[in-house]
């Protein structure tokens, strides 16, 4: 069962493992399938001392971090009044949200392309980060009630009684209790901007391209070069990677809106 | 006595409802901005795919009624794209739910370094799709500098130009890639909440593993497995970054799905009022989708 465990789980991580091995060989070494090469940072520096590298690295982490905190300061006023005073029609307006969250993006490609150009949104980290905000609202506000879910109500209620108003009701007591969830949540929405390539491959050029765009720009023939290809996706790779390991369970319940457990 | 404990207790409950809480300004921004992101953009697609509209050529323009859907239909590449879209989906919900089932199965059992082992079978997933798209393409498929090419020279046999040949099939073995860990981490969440003791009853009765596999887990898993179909349809049904940077919907209109058409009509062509037909088409699809998918949240949520 060993064998066949760490068998599967070797199949589905050799690609990773073998761009890894090969960013560290040199370019005419990347297109043989040797083994035993002598490793070199070469590509790395390479890669790095191309000027627009790390603006595109800078963009990545800003429209990502923009977004998803954007979103959560939506999406936890809202997610508070659901979880801790539901009405008639809180149920309808959270399936509603998670309804949005169906709109095909390509659906609505055409109209977002012209609205952006006519508020010269195109190739800004502003433009990007509005849509990254609401591409995951939806998604926060479910992770953060199923989390808010999980206060006893009693809590809060023992804090208005003692006079809290609701801000200091949710600053003091509601945020200090709900910190690791809304970390997840913050987690998850980071990998889901961080990895996003239909929206920054079409509203993006250079200025605000991430690095989706960025590996992108790898598939112009003349632009191949293996060993270089593998070094900066293994830098765009290996962040995201680690923090999807630490969020694995978070991302089970955001990803199927708390329908599985 | 039942009057003293009834006044008793509506006297507090009185006074909470004096200060009856007002939600409505701290849920009305969120609520706010996602109706103008789903509507406006709606309502515009709709009405461009009444137009006549290209971004380069001022002089295409008025009503066209119907025409731009006319043309789409009469357009055997939208017919490919839908086809080929199709086959997207389907291949890759069934190669990803029976390998995500299997893997759920076998990392369900025992063994040591499993949870080590677990990571790596579910780093694809947080591969961006122009990094999972172009390593593939490169460093595994490609014919003379690839791994497989490799392979096949170590055996003697004609290494396969898998973009050439089987350009569809290549896309679909990336995309599978990256999806089956998604299948694999929700069915294993399934799976664990297994009743145990059912298990080693049916074992007691003399069931097999096949029959423990086929009569109690399976049919455990549907709901899960359900799930999958439903969120995966909705994310496949836009693939778009991986055939971007590997074929661009190439060879011909080999892997060109509704996805990348419309792309192609909209920023390629500029011709606003066919892509938004196309979008109002992919709008269709996803709905049908996403009312079953809502329809089975719906029934899980717990106010």
């Amino acid at each position: 069962m060993a064998v066949l465990g760490w068998g599967v789980a070797f199949l589905l991580f050799f690609p990773i493992l073998w761009m890894f091995l090969v960013s560290f060989k040199t370019e005419s070494e990347a297109i043989l399938p040797g083994l035993f090469f002598t490793p070199t940072t070469q590509s790395y520096a390479q890669v790095l001392d191309r000027a627009d590298y790390l603006n595109f690295a800078l963009n990545s982490v800003v429209i990502s971090v923009g977004g998803t905190v954007l979103a959560l300061a939506f999406a936890i006023p809202a997610a508070y009044v659901m979880s801790f005073h539901p009405g008639k029609r809180t149920r309808g307006t959270l399936l509603w949200m998670l309804s949005t969250k169906m709109l095909p993006p390509v659906g609505v490609l055409v109209p977002i392309y012209l609205i952006f150009r006519q508020l010269n949104l195109l190739d800004s980290r502003t433009g990007m980060i509005i849509i990254y905000a609401l591409m995951n609202l939806p998604i926060i506000v479910w992770m953060l009630f199923t989390f808010f879910k999980e206060v006893p109500k009693e809590i809060l209620e023992a804090g208005r009684m003692d006079g809290a108003g609701t801000a200091d009701e949710v600053r003091h007591i509601l945020l200090p209790l709900t910190l690791p969830g809304i970390a997840s949540t913050g987690l998850l929405s980071l990998i889901l901007c961080w990895n996003e390539a239909f929206w920054s491959l079409n509203l993006t050029t250079s200025t605000a391209a991430p690095l989706t765009a960025f590996i992108a720009s790898f598939s112009s023939p003349q632009g191949l070069f293996f060993a270089k290809l593998s070094a900066a996706s293994t830098m765009a790779v290996a962040p995201i990677l680690i923090f999807g390991w630490l969020s694995q369970k978070q991302l089970v319940q955001g990803l199927t809106f708390g329908a599985v457990k | 006595m039942d009057s003293t404990t009834a006044t008793a207790s509506t006297a507090p409950a009185k006074s909470l409802r004096r200060r009856e809480f007002n939600g409505l300004p701290l849920i009305a921004p969120s609520v706010g901005v996602l109706l103008l992101w789903m509507i406006v953009p709606l309502v515009m697609t709709l009405w461009f795919s009444f137009l006549r509209y290209n971004l380069l050529d001022p002089t295409v323009s008025g009503f066209a009624g119907l025409d731009n859907y006319r043309y789409l239909v009469a357009d055997a590449n939208f017919w490919v794209s839908i086809l080929n879209t199709l086959l997207l989906i389907g291949s890759v919900l069934v190669v990803t739910v029976v390998g995500g089932v299997l893997l759920a199965v076998l990392f369900d059992q025992d063994f040591p370094g499993r949870n080590i082992a677990r990571l790596f079978a579910v780093a694809p997933f947080f591969v961006m799709p122009t990094v999972a798209a172009l390593i593939w393409k490169n460093l595994i498929l490609h014919p003379i500098y690839g791994i497989f090419g490799s392979f096949a020279v170590l055996l003697g046999v004609e290494p396969i130009d898998f973009f050439g040949q089987y350009p569809l099939l290549s896309v679909i073995l990336i995309v599978s890639w990256e999806w089956t860990p998604f299948a694999f981490l929700i069915l294993l969440t399934a799976i664990q909440s297994l009743d145990r003791e059912q298990l080693e009853a049916a074992r007691m009765d003399g069931a097999g593993a096949f029959a423990q596999f086929f009569y109690i887990v399976l049919p455990h898993l549907s709901r899960a497995i359900s799930v999958v179909v439903m969120i995966e349809t909705i994310f496949l049904l836009t693939i778009f970054a991986e055939i971007f940077v590997t074929t661009a919907g190439g060879p011909g209109n080999a892997t060109t799905n509704l996805a990348f058409l419309i792309y192609a009509r909209a920023l390629l062509q500029f011709d606003v009022g066919g892509a938004s037909a196309g979008g109002v088409v992919a709008i269709i699809l996803a709905n049908i989708v996403a009312a079953f998918l809502v329809r089975s949240i719906a029934r899980r949520l717990e106010i």
